[in-house]
């Protein structure tokens, strides 16, 4: 099937399986930022907005994002970058295969959240998960991150 | 130092936060390449009688279906060790015995993944199903066998697989049961520990393809290049210059991809068919059909005077190696080899038992390697003395580590040259609050507040055996090229070995690019394992840099026509007697015809020892009464890796290992049905800690002055991962007055046991 | 990837209820969150985001919210965080993580049925009905019983007569499943008590609320609802707990619902 879409502000016609995960789309396309770390929902690494809000791309069908706004990090660059100093700054990033996800998760809630508590910053970030930092690092990142530029 | 020891963010670090592409599949972008699935044996222990391939032979797109019946039955393991490995070579590529559920039946390599799948449904396979052994306990000298033929070995590791025996060990040190009748006290006690899942965030992957030179080149997300190599040339009986391998960036590791458990398929395919084709693992493949960390069980006795002298340090341990024997005597070695030392002051201790098969996933390593396994055991024990006694548990342990300058049997180079344990655990005891709040502080009548400790040490690099070569290149425009291959999966070793070149060259770090992905170019490196990066591979880059150094001065010399004794090199410019040449001029005069001698150094490092680094871990676990739920609220690591060569990267290794043995505490099982399928197959049943379960991990370093290290440093990599489960299993004691033997401490065991007590 | 063989994007629910009886293998698309593990061959995929099912409205007596409506929208939305003290937005809390909950839907939930679910269980504590495009409005209580398997969720409707609510459960890792959850919710002075993830579906402790009915909480009272439940429902093994642990804290967590107390 064919699906009309905007990714990073640009039309795009997507050609698909009807049951494809859009995980699996955007990486044919090129946007191989795109991790994926579970085929169950479970990781985060996948982490796409829907819309201006993070969604798991491995669970949305392509079909879905008829007519929607796909955003990935790679129309997110500058601020990525902005992000990813203060992440690099605590070593945060380790081996870096679920960093793309959850810096779109913080980046989202960058949006979304204004002056968030701990535990607001936890919950929101509770799908994310991560091996190798044990999150404490990154969540030093992100705080400092939002001290600066929330 | 202008590098050493400072926060230096990690050379690749912001691109990869920015999902620049740098990963396996990331590169893989044949769109071409065959798409290879794997049937899998839905029995744990079976003999194929027959199998019957043909319609998925027939099926349009299918390019190859390989069985035990058409390929090699060479015997090799997948271990990732130096050669000679001291692992059974006891698998074979495929085979008609099914030794585990997941086993490999059938490889079936298609033009996309629908056809694979569809046409692994269509081979038929007649199974004799035979008894399995599913029991660590029972397994030794059980009638039913996981192996029938006797495996080769490289060395005598006591394997006897007529007893379902991989590995035997045995060592005394002293006269055990002697000592133990001197003593006033022994406690006797039984500990068991689960296996547990590297998950790292990629899953296992590689890719394979023919080059323009005819050679097979792979490209796989592994921790050991070399071994993988060498393994490839044994499986497909080719020379090794036959092979390339490229390793790009990899999503995690943690020992996973120290054992080679999926390159040989696509190899295999792709030299049968001469056709690029890939293997991508589902995360379920991940969990259930490559390696786990070793199940093991044991009894330890620790004898002492009534004023908690320890004089006898007895362990002895069952392992579980599952169906093949990867890992199997070297993970057992260690768990007594990297414990015994830490109260080395004993008058005799001692470490025996067996590895055995039983037919379930096979285990191989897992940062820590025994050591996070054994030092549960171990430091248990110790809590439990110290509350028999009726000693402070922090005040035993200082009362009876080992010091700078004692020497143990098990320590190798025999002599402690370097510890800051002691200071490790004043410290700690000062972070957590030890002396206020220890043994518990009552939030509630259903919360309490217990704390608990632990200590550990690991080795930095395997003595006399890792031996690792560096090689640095002055380029045309005075920079340098740091050539090594000691496999970055995210822990920094490029950073960190760029920081000591460029220490020792006094240059700009982004002077020195570094280049660690190509077999073809890089030196010699066992790869990224037993903690060697930094240690190992870090003394070689000193001596490669220091060779340059030298270098740079008798060219320098010679262009200037000055004594070299008469020059200084101070990273920009080689000067004296009046005269001076800039690194750049240097290096485009030595590249052209004038001077006709471009700079490359090489250093190679192989170490006689392998000093431990040590942490002493306090837990602060809050236990609700009313549910047995266990959280963990704070966590204070304090480690001793000799000098910190890049304080981002070791407190980011020390948090993340503190938050992965937190989850072998709690949390992480892998847990099998009564058939012998693992049930544990997903992040759904299966559950890493996640950010909501991990409160605050508070870390701190006390440096000691390691002789034989780089710039005095010692590993951190995998000690990281030790204490936590006996510290929480301690704190849950002081919070309620239960001794959790057998890990993890679920909620269940905490509120079972307390309505039992 | 899934297997879906054809794509329909209906323009109604009856289109939807219409396809869905006369077409063998077809199947409506929530989230897809689980449907995606069950590797089963969908002939037909049903989607309904064309139909405006993803609103939450209140009106006098209730709380509508349509099947399509994401979790993540459930949990964020201020009339719900304003109604049964935020229970329905409270359970979500445990759900994977935001991104999930972003793409999952109520409809989806529903419809599953399923044991584990945290929401379920606080659903039908509230007495929620569920608006079917066959059969009309039913209980959702009705519907957990497995009855109208071959029906379209339109939307669910909660009265707003719940007047104290509370939910409570239990769990390893807190993005686990939950080993037991457990919600009470009094209205019109009669209480509800449901326990779920046991690991069966949710089911209704009617003993307990009968021994409840007109009684004043205290301590007492509350620790003997709660032996109550642990004694009359049924619970059973699986990876995350046995049988045993869930009656045992069936008691802490039913008790902790009744009066209040640690979290």
């Amino acid at each position: 099937m064919k699906v009309d879409t905007s990714i990073n502000g640009r039309a795009m016609t997507l050609e698909c399986e009807n049951g494809e995960f859009l995980a699996g789309a955007l990486r044919r396309y090129g946007f191989l930022s795109v991790k994926e770390g579970c085929d169950t929902g479970s990781c985060g690494l996948c982490t796409i907005w829907l819309n201006g809000k993070p969604a798991l791309s491995c669970c949305l069908l392509t079909a879905r994002v008829e007519g929607q706004e796909i955003t990935t990090i790679e129309g997110m660059q500058e601020e990525a970058e902005e992000f990813a100093h203060f992440m690099v700054a605590e070593g945060a990033e380790q081996c870096g295969f679920c960093s793309p996800g959850f810096a779109m998760t913080v980046l989202a809630m960058k949006r979304e959240l204004t002056n968030p508590t701990d535990d607001e910053v936890k919950n929101y970030m509770a799908g994310n998960l991560c091996r190798c930092s044990g999150y404490v690092g990154q969540t030093r990142a992100l705080m400092k991150y939002l001290e600066v530029h929330g | 130092m202008r590098y050493i020891g400072k926060k230096i963010p990690k050379v690749d670090g912001i691109e990869l936060v920015k999902g620049t592409p740098a990963y396996t599949s990331d590169f893989d972008t044949n769109n071409n390449s065959l798409i290879i699935k794997i049937l899998r044996s839905p029995h744990p222990s079976a003999k194929i009688i027959d199998i019957d391939t043909t319609e998925a032979e027939a099926m349009g797109g299918v390019e190859c279906v390989l069985t035990h019946k058409n390929v090699t039955d060479i015997k090799f393991t997948l271990a990732g060790q130096s050669y000679p490995e001291p692992s059974p070579y006891d698998r074979s590529l495929l085979s008609d015995t099914m030794r585990y559920v997941g086993d490999e039946v059938a490889v079936v390599a298609a033009v996309d993944e629908q056809t694979a799948l569809k046409a692994i449904k269509t081979i038929n396979v007649k199974y004799e199903i035979l008894e399995p052994v599913l029991d660590l306990e029972t397994a030794v000298d059980n009638s039913n066998l996981v192996h029938t033929q006797e495996p080769h070995v490289n060395f005598d590791i006591g394997c006897d697989h007529k007893r379902n025996i991989a590995s035997t060990f045995y060592k005394e040190n002293g006269d055990v049961e002697a000592e133990l009748k001197k003593c006033d006290l022994i406690i006797e006690r039984s500990y068991k520990t689960q296996a547990q899942a590297h998950a790292m965030m990629e899953t296992y992957r590689a890719t394979a393809s023919i080059d323009v030179n005819g050679r097979l080149n792979i490209m796989s997300s592994t921790q050991i290049p070399f071994h993988v190599r060498r393994h490839l040339s044994r499986i497909l009986g080719i020379p090794k210059s036959k092979i390339k391998i490229i390793k790009p960036r990899l999503g995690g590791g943690f020992g996973g991809k120290q054992t080679a458990s999926v390159e040989m398929f696509p190899a295999m395919v792709t030299w049968l068919t001469k056709k690029p084709s890939k293997i991508v693992y589902t995360r379920q493949e991940t969990f259930s059909c490559t390696t786990s960390r070793h199940a093991m069980k044991f009894t330890v006795r620790l004898g002492s005077d009534k004023q908690g002298n320890i004089k006898v340090v007895d362990i002895s341990a069952l392992s579980d190696t599952g169906a093949y024997g990867e890992h199997a005597a070297t993970v057992f070695f260690v768990t007594g080899h990297k414990t015994l030392p830490l109260y080395g002051r004993a008058n005799a201790s001692r470490y025996h038992g067996y590895a055995v098969y039983t037919n379930k996933m096979p285990a191989g390593a897992l940062r820590g390697y025994g050591a996070t396994q054994g030092t549960f055991a171990l430091e248990s024990a110790m809590n439990e003395l110290a509350s028999e006694i009726g000693m402070d548990p922090a005040e035993l342990r200082l009362k009876n580590i080992i010091r700078v300058g004692d020497s143990h049997p098990d320590l190798d180079g025999n002599i402690l040259q370097s510890s800051a344990l002691d200071r490790c655990i004043e410290t700690g005891k000062e972070m957590i609050g030890w002396d206020e709040k220890y043994p518990a502080v009552f939030l509630s009548d259903s919360k309490v507040r217990g704390y608990g400790m632990a200590v550990t040490m690991q080795g930095s690099g395997i003595a006399g055996i890792d031996t690792a070569t560096a090689v640095l290149k002055m380029n045309d425009d005075g920079f340098f090229t740091l050539i090594h291959s000691a496999s970055d999966m995210g822990q920094g070793s490029d950073t960190a070995l760029v920081q000591i070149a460029a220490e020792i060259l006094d240059v700009d770090m982004d002077r020195v690019i570094v280049v660690s992905n190509d077999l073809d170019t890089v030196p010699y490196d066992p790869g990224a394992y037993a903690s060697s990066g930094v240690y190992v591979t870090g003394n070689a880059v000193i001596e490669a840099a220091k060779e340059m150094k030298k270098q740079i001065l008798e060219t320098a010399s010679r262009l200037l026509n000055v004594e070299e004794k008469e020059l200084e090199y101070d990273g920009g410019n080689v000067s004296g007697a009046d005269k001076s040449i800039s690194l750049d001029e240097l290096a485009q005069k030595l590249c052209s015809f004038e001077g006709k001698d471009q700079l490359i150094a090489k250093g190679t490092f192989g170490g006689d020892t392998s000093p431990p680094p040590f942490i002493a871990g306090f837990a602060e676990v809050e236990v609700d009464i009313g549910t047995g739920k266990c959280e963990v609220t704070d966590f204070v690591a304090v480690a001793d890796c000799g000098t910190v060569i890049n304080e981002n990267l070791a407190r980011i290794q020390l948090e993340g290992g503190i938050a992965m043995g937190i989850g072998l505490g709690l949390y992480e099982d892998v847990v099998y049905s009564k058939t012998g399928r693992m049930v544990t197959d997903s992040f759904m049943t299966y559950k890493i800690p996640s950010r909501m379960d991990i409160a605050n991990i508070r870390t701190a370093f006390e440096s000691s002055d390691e002789p034989t290290g780089p710039f005095g440093a010692k590993s951190i990599g995998e000690v990281v991962n030790n204490t936590p489960p006996p510290a929480i299993a301690h704190a849950v004691y002081n919070a309620t007055g239960l001794w959790i033997t057998d890990l993890p401490i679920t909620p269940e065991k905490v509120l079972m046991g307390l309505i039992s007590k | 990837m899934m297997n879906i063989e054809e794509y329909v994007r209906v323009s109604s629910c009856s289109e939807a209820y219409e396809i869905l009886n006369s077409v063998n293998g077809s199947a409506i698309l929530g989230g897809c969150g689980y449907l995606r593990m069950g590797n089963r061959a969908i002939s037909k995929g049903i989607d309904l985001s064309l139909l405006g099912l993803n609103q939450i409205i209140e009106t006098d007596s209730d709380i509508e919210i349509g099947a399509m409506t994401s979790l993540r929208d459930i949990e964020t939305n201020p009339i719900l965080k304003n109604n049964f003290n935020g229970s329905l937005c409270d359970c979500m809390e445990n759900i994977v993580g935001i991104q999930l909950r972003s793409i999952v839907t109520i409809g989806g939930t529903v419809a599953g049925r399923y044991p584990f679910s945290d929401v379920l269980p606080v659903l039908m504590a509230l007495g929620a009905d569920v608006v079917l495009t066959g059969a009309g409005r039913v209980s959702l209580e009705d519907f957990m019983d497995g009855k109208h398997k071959s029906d379209v969720v339109e939307k669910i409707i909660i009265p707003k007569t719940s007047e104290r609510v509370a939910y409570k459960s239990v769990r390893n890792s807190l993005v686990d499943y939950a080993i037991l959850n457990c919600v009470i919710a009094l209205s019109d002075g009669e209480y509800k008590v449901v326990v779920g993830a046991r690991p069966q579906k949710a089911i209704r402790a009617t003993k307990c609320e009968a021994f409840l009915k007109g009684k004043e909480l205290t301590e007492e009272i509350a620790e003997e609802a709660a032996k109550i439940v642990a004694d009359e429902l049924s619970f059973g093994d699986n990876v995350r707990g046995s049988a045993e642990y869930r009656k045992a804290v069936c008691v802490t967590l039913i008790k902790r619902a009744l009066v209040g107390g640690a979290e």
